[in-house]
């Protein structure tokens, strides 16, 4: 690698964006929601005024509730399957790329409003699903009438687009190597043991980076409950970035607004950072990799 | 001659019946994640009515209407407007995407500088900041530029290479191209920038083809960012237009309608993916994927 300033050259589109598209305006939230700040009014500095409001604002409190359920449900039900998923297409079959497409294609979609009309469509009370359930002589589920129903639907639409997760996890089984489990099966170890005494400790990296991505991503789901199943019944699908969105874009209560991302934004961090701090319990770097 | 033992034969059937399992839950799971894809183009052919009394896919009979009638929406616009008018963003957040990215992947991947360190792992730590903090003043800022109801804010941030998924998968893959080439062009009187275009740029292709594809189905799908900055109907994109039609509930609701809208919003991403699978495979399990 040469020593070059000129490599800055390079890199300055992004440090300029870095800068006036990313850390001053992460700086700013926090200024504006501070203020009373709401596009009309000259914002007026109300100290912690936002953040006491929000802690005491039944519906905010709710909407947290209700993004850490869809969290709970969504990441480890997703992140489970793909990895399920990825180790049976790791065996050498025949068609992997068959499955592969399958497998991706509803990741590839998933953020397309037409998927959603498609989801809220299929869980209508005489929708595709009921019907089908109705076929082995099920009651009809009130999916997008009952609140837990309504959190399910969202979960699975989520869950439905496990590709990615996947496709990451396939790409670290690839690199298992082969002898390992070789020298276990040869030792008489069964596959459920070699899964679980070779195969995770191996993959622990990949299954952290994909546990934080996703759970950084869930916690700011929008798209899916917004589109399908909106506030939901008794607000049970009314996620804490549709509320930012409803009062910032809607009621251009900017301050308020504010504040609220950024409590969700101390929230993710938080969770972060416990994630990271257990790393050291159970994830294994080799040593090779940089 | 006997050439299996029992053992062998024993471990051949444990084989098969294993193998018949794995084929079993793949096929399943397979049906399951496409049925309801499958069941959307179906349901674009059928009248309402069929609609909501059939599970099976196929519909009774082949009809176009709920697509032309659907293209005609309920507005003065047509769907030609809407494609047309996500694309006049697509398309130059493409280019821009392409260019700022594969410049700053350059800069990480080839030169040693000052606080390099440090600015990589900002870089990685922005895949991890979410994006809801920084959502308002972002509105605020373009809001005093007087840019809402433009696609200038839409497009702008991806001047600044601002997704670090396309940085990231085009330093890995400048990292598995051998320096020897930049050298022996260095002593052929190639400036870094000369090395770039000619040397490395070819090299690349593979991967700036992975980048265009996913920065198009990306910015094709994103719903959030025009339902923040556009609001004016005639420059919806596809997205905000689909939106609109499901929440037209008055009257009755022609489903048919939407759903061949739906698919044709699918479409685009559908052909881009089966045209060019192996390069979406490389890309994802090159960095990870967001979404």
């Amino acid at each position: 690698m040469k020593h070059s300033k000129i490599g800055l050259l390079y890199i300055l589109p992004w440090l300029a964006g870095m800068i006036f598209l990313t850390l001053y305006p992460f700086v700013n939230a926090l200024v504006i929601s501070f203020t009373d700040y709401n596009l009309v009014r000259k914002p007026n500095f109300v100290g912690f005024e936002n953040y006491i409001s929000l802690f005491r604002d039944a519906d905010f409190l709710s909407t947290l509730t209700a993004t850490v359920k869809y969290t709970i449900f969504t990441v480890p039900l997703q992140l489970t399957f793909a990895l399920f998923i990825a180790y049976i297409l790791n065996f050498k079959l025949k068609g992997i790329n068959f499955y592969r497409t399958a497998y991706y294609i509803p990741s590839l979609l998933g953020g397309n409003v037409a998927v959603a009309v498609l989801w809220r469509f299929l869980f209508q009370q005489d929708g595709f699903i009921n019907r089908f359930i109705g076929l082995f002589g099920a009651a009809p589920i009130p999916w997008l009438s009952s609140p837990n129903g309504a959190m399910a639907v969202i979960v699975l639409l989520k869950v439905w687009q496990f590709g990615s997760s996947m496709l990451i996890f396939l790409a670290a089984l690839k690199d298992v190597p082969q002898e390992l489990y070789e020298a276990a099966s040869v030792d008489g170890s069964s596959r459920f043991y070699s899964f679980f005494r070779i195969t995770i400790p191996l993959i622990t990296p990949t299954i952290f980076f994909n546990l934080v991505m996703q759970m950084v991503n869930a916690f700011q789901e929008f798209n899916g409950p917004y589109l399908v199943t909106g506030r939901g019944p008794l607000s049970a699908t009314y996620l804490t970035s549709m509320y930012i969105y409803d009062n910032a874009f809607k009621y251009f209560n900017m301050g308020y607004a504010s504040a609220a991302s950024w409590v969700l934004f101390i929230i993710i961090m938080g969770v972060t950072a416990i994630l990271f701090a257990t790393q050291n319990k159970w994830v294994f770097y080799s040593d090779e990799g940089n | 001659m006997n050439g299996l033992s029992k053992l062998e034969r024993r471990r051949h059937r444990r084989d098969l019946i294993s193998a018949v399992i794995r084929y079993g839950i793949l096929t399943a799971v397979a049906l399951v994640m496409i049925y309801p894809i499958l069941w959307l183009v179906g349901a674009t052919f059928k009248t309402n009515n069929e609609i909501f009394t059939t599970v099976n896919f196929i519909p009774k009979r082949i009809d176009f209407t709920p697509y032309i009638e659907g293209w005609k929406t309920r507005t003065q616009f047509t769907f030609t407007t809407f494609f047309l008018n996500t694309f006049q963003y697509v398309i130059p957040k493409i280019l821009f995407c392409l260019v700022s990215s594969t410049l700053v992947a350059y800069g990480f991947a080839r030169f040693q500088f000052p606080f390099r360190k440090f600015f990589f792992s900002l870089l990685m730590a922005t895949m991890f900041l979410p994006a809801v903090v920084t959502r308002i003043p972002l509105y605020l800022l373009w809001k005093n530029l007087g840019l809402l109801d433009t696609y200038v804010p839409l497009i702008a941030p991806t001047i600044f290479a601002n997704e670090p998924f396309f940085v990231f998968m085009l330093i890995q893959f400048l990292r598995s191209i051998p320096t020897y080439l930049d050298e022996a062009a260095t002593v052929d009187g190639c400036n870094s920038f000369e090395i770039l275009i000619r040397i490395l740029l070819p090299a690349l292709k593979p991967a700036i083809v992975s980048c265009t594809i996913f920065q198009f189905i990306w910015s094709f799908n994103d719903f959030l960012g025009p339902l923040i900055y556009v609001t004016s109907l005639s420059k919806y994109p596809v997205a905000l237009a689909l939106k609109m039609s499901i929440d037209q509930s008055s009257g009755i609701v022609e489903w048919n309608q939407i759903l061949a809208m739906s698919f044709l919003a699918l479409l685009p991403a559908l052909i881009l993916f089966f045209a060019a699978q192996k390069y979406f495979v490389e890309g994802i399990t090159s960095t990870g994927a967001k979404g």
